[in-house]
């Protein structure tokens, strides 16, 4: 067993990515930073279009340049920066020492190679395997990830598979390799609670296993609170509040993750209480605004929000939130927002 | 309370030829009551849409009866029915980029049923329309774009609208908020819950987000591969489920709080539903259930009231005798006949 330590495994800081488009360039990730610790799991949660899957398809170099460009920032792997260099050590750290797995395993799965052969492939590119080891250490893979009859599975092309098995064998292929780092763009999103459950589980288990972080996208709060160490809250290609799943869930410190909480049942809402939804709809990416990207739906905005962007201030150690309600001057009026214990 | 529409026994299976037949709603019987919201949930392929879609028309029932208001409603509809039953019932769709014709402005999506329908002259219809792009929340200047012009939650907006405004009692909301970003469902949900009190309207709320249609709804029901294998009030279904097919989905639905997340012990449910072709007489949850007995894999449990009130009803054979909540014996018979 590995035990997690401190230092992060993936660092992410100041990403920058746009796409030149017909209508102008689209600012999709806005300086992003995140980082995530072995054997830890990172959330990035927020609204669809807020910039989720390009910044980790960028890290992945999934992105197409042109019409994308990664202007600023870096993604360090164990201290190397894979931005720009696709070769670490003459390895090729994508699908090696970081895997992905998206909503739709098909995206990820050949259907024309049975699903052991495939599997088998990253290990021979990936770690020089003979062809026969690589399918054997494939059908392991498949054992793994709980599918049954693994031995005959691998023999099979992907249309026999269930959508639930799909899903598995994709985590299979993207873990083949042990990867450090397991990148998981809103994996469950289309399954059913119950299917979601167990690949949930399944992930949990791995990273118990082998000591993988693990950065899940979702926009499901509840997906966030079952299986997430740290949280980073993303609002208009911005991360707005990061901390850990305790810091964001019960001392939210930014107005966008508190409408968020407020806009989705939880045990305690009843009919008498009721949800708060969060009016309008977020910025137009063409022409980002130069404050705070929130100020336009967010109920506590200052004179300030609007026109000058917000300092990321760490209201406690680890926990930061991008918002001028944590600026000195601020008004102290609201108590709605967590306001650090040192304050 | 004064029932609304009451399904009896509604079943529709699709033949798919050489003897097999999709089992896709087998046996339902759910009443609703007037200004009622009744939540329905389960898996993809339990037979959700089909049962909604039975119920008003778009599909033609393979048995059973479906009331409103008293009336017995056809079981295969003529495009007369559809025009003259069009003023009670609707449906509002999950999709709404496929659900909307791409090549119509908003004004005419939203004005249709008032076109089919006649009696409205022009200027009627126009007002009609603009009045109610202004009631779901979209300026009456929407009235001119097209579909692929508006965001998703805009486009569920007029959905809403083209199936509101004939002012129909029933509607039928199919998914409506399961393509939505979070904030913009709790918009969608406020918006519906308004007009259901501003206008009288009783609800059928078909969705797989459980603690959503625990909020929403009065009553919840609980589908599994075509059947009804639990009813009751939405907070005593989510918080006391009885069913062990509920109880799997209410463990495997996780709540936005990461305390109680780390407390729950998951019982998550292995496997995936079957499928519905040429289903067997027995429990239809007998092949995932953890609480499975020998009787379940060949009787074929009925829904029955298991709480005073007539308020809680469960197709399950742990609780046949009567409400009880204890198994059943395990001496019953274990060669019963199938089929
Ligand atoms: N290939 C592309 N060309 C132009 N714009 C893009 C491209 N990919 C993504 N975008 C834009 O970048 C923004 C962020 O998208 P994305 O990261 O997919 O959001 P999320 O995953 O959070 O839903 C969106 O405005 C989207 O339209
Ligand atoms: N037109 C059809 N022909 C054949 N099978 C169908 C048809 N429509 C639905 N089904 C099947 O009926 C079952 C129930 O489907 P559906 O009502 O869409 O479920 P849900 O809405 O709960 O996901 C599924 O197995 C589905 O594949
Ligand atoms: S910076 Fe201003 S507008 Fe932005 S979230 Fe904070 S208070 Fe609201
Ligand atoms: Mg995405
Ligand atoms: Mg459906």
């Amino acid at each position: 067993m590995i035990v997690a330590n401190d230092a992060p495994v993936l660092d992410v800081s100041d990403l920058c990515v746009e796409f030149d488009t017909h209508g102008g360039v689209v600012q999709a990730v806005r300086g992003v930073s995140f980082s995530v610790r072995p054997g830890k799991t990172l959330a990035i949660v927020g609204e669809s279009g807020c910039g989720k899957s390009v910044s980790v398809q960028s890290i992945m170099g999934l992105t197409p340049m042109p019409p994308g460009r990664i202007t600023r920032g870096a993604a360090r792997l164990d201290g190397v920066d894979i931005v720009r260099q696709k070769i670490v050590n003459g390895e090729d750290v994508r699908g090696n020492r970081i895997g992905m797995i998206f909503q739709d395993p098909m995206s990820a799965l050949n259907p024309t190679m049975r699903v052991g052969d495939q599997i088998a492939e990253t290990l021979q590119v990936h770690r020089g395997m003979s062809k026969r080891d690589a399918f054997a250490r494939a059908v392991e893979v498949l054992a793994l990830v709980n599918i049954p009859d693994a031995d005959a599975r691998a023999r099979q092309f992907p249309f026999a598979f269930s959508g639930g098995m799909l899903q598995r064998a994709m985590i299979a292929m993207a873990i083949a390799c042990e990867p450090a780092v397991l990148i998981a763009d809103e994996p469950t999103t289309a399954l059913d609670v119950t299917i979601q459950a167990q690949l949930l589980e399944l992930l949990e288990g791995l990273q118990r296993k082998n000591g993988m972080a693990i950065v899940l996208i979702t926009h499901d709060l509840g997906v966030v609170a079952r299986v997430a160490d740290d949280v980073a809250v993303m609002y208009a290609g911005e991360i707005v509040e990061s901390g850990t799943v305790d810091d964001v869930f019960y001392r939210a410190a930014h107005p966008y993750t508190l409408g968020l909480k407020a806009a989705m049942p939880s045990r305690e809402t009843s009919k008498s209480v009721g949800l708060m939804p969060i009016e309008g709809a977020p910025p137009d990416l063409f022409r980002p605004p130069a404050g705070c990207g929130y100020a336009e739906r967010c109920p506590h905005a200052m004179l300030v929000c609007g026109p000058h962007r917000p300092q990321r201030v760490e209201v406690d150690p680890g926990h930061h939130a991008m918002c001028w309600l944590h600026h000195e001057d601020a008004p102290r009026g609201t108590d709605a927002v967590y306001r650090g214990g040192r304050a | 309370m004064s029932l609304l529409v009451e399904a009896r026994g509604v079943t529709k299976h699709f033949p798919l030829g050489r003897g097999k037949t999709v089992h896709a709603v087998d046996d339902v019987s759910l009443s609703i009551a007037a200004r009622e919201i009744v939540g329905l949930v389960g898996e993809s392929g339990s037979g959700k849409s089909t049962f909604g879609k039975a119920l008003v028309g778009l599909h033609d029932k393979t048995a059973g009866e479906v009331y409103l208001e008293g009336e017995r409603l056809p079981q295969r509809y003529t495009a007369a029915d559809f025009r003259h039953y069009a003023q009670r019932m609707q449906m509002i769709f999950q999709d709404p980029y496929s659900s909307l014709n791409p090549r119509m402005t908003v004004g005419e999506i939203v004005g249709e049923g008032l076109r089919l329908g006649g009696g409205a002259s022009d200027a009627q219809q126009r007002a009609a329309v603009a009045d109610w792009l202004e009631r779901v929340g979209l300026a009456a200047g929407y009235a001119g774009r097209y579909p692929h012009e508006l965001s998703g939650g805009q486009r569920q907006r007029v959905g809403i609208a083209r199936a509101l405004i004939l002012e129909p009692t029933f509607v039928v909301c199919d998914e409506p908020i399961s393509a939505l970003d979070v904030s913009v469902q709790a918009q969608i949900v406020r918006l519906l819950g308004e007009l259901k009190e501003s206008l009288g309207l009783t609800l059928l709320f078909i969705a797989h987000d459980l603690s959503m249609v625990r909020y929403v709804s009065d009553r919840m029901a609980v589908m599994y591969l075509g059947s009804l294998v639990e009813l009751g009030g939405a907070d005593d279904v989510y918080f006391r489920p009885m069913h062990p097919y509920t109880k799997t989905l209410v463990a495997s639905n996780p709540e936005p709080d990461p305390r109680s997340e780390r407390e729950r012990a998951t019982i998550p449910i292995t496997g995936e539903i079957p499928s519905p072709i040429n289903i067997r007489a027995g429990c239809r949850f007998a092949t995932r259930c953890p609480e499975v007995m020998d009787i379940c894999r060949t009787v074929t449990p009925e829904l029955r009231t298991v709480a005073a009130g007539d308020e809680r009803h469960v197709a399950c054979h742990l609780f046949e005798s009567g409400g009880l909540a204890s198994p059943a014996p395990t001496a019953l018979p274990t060669e019963v006949v199938d089929r």
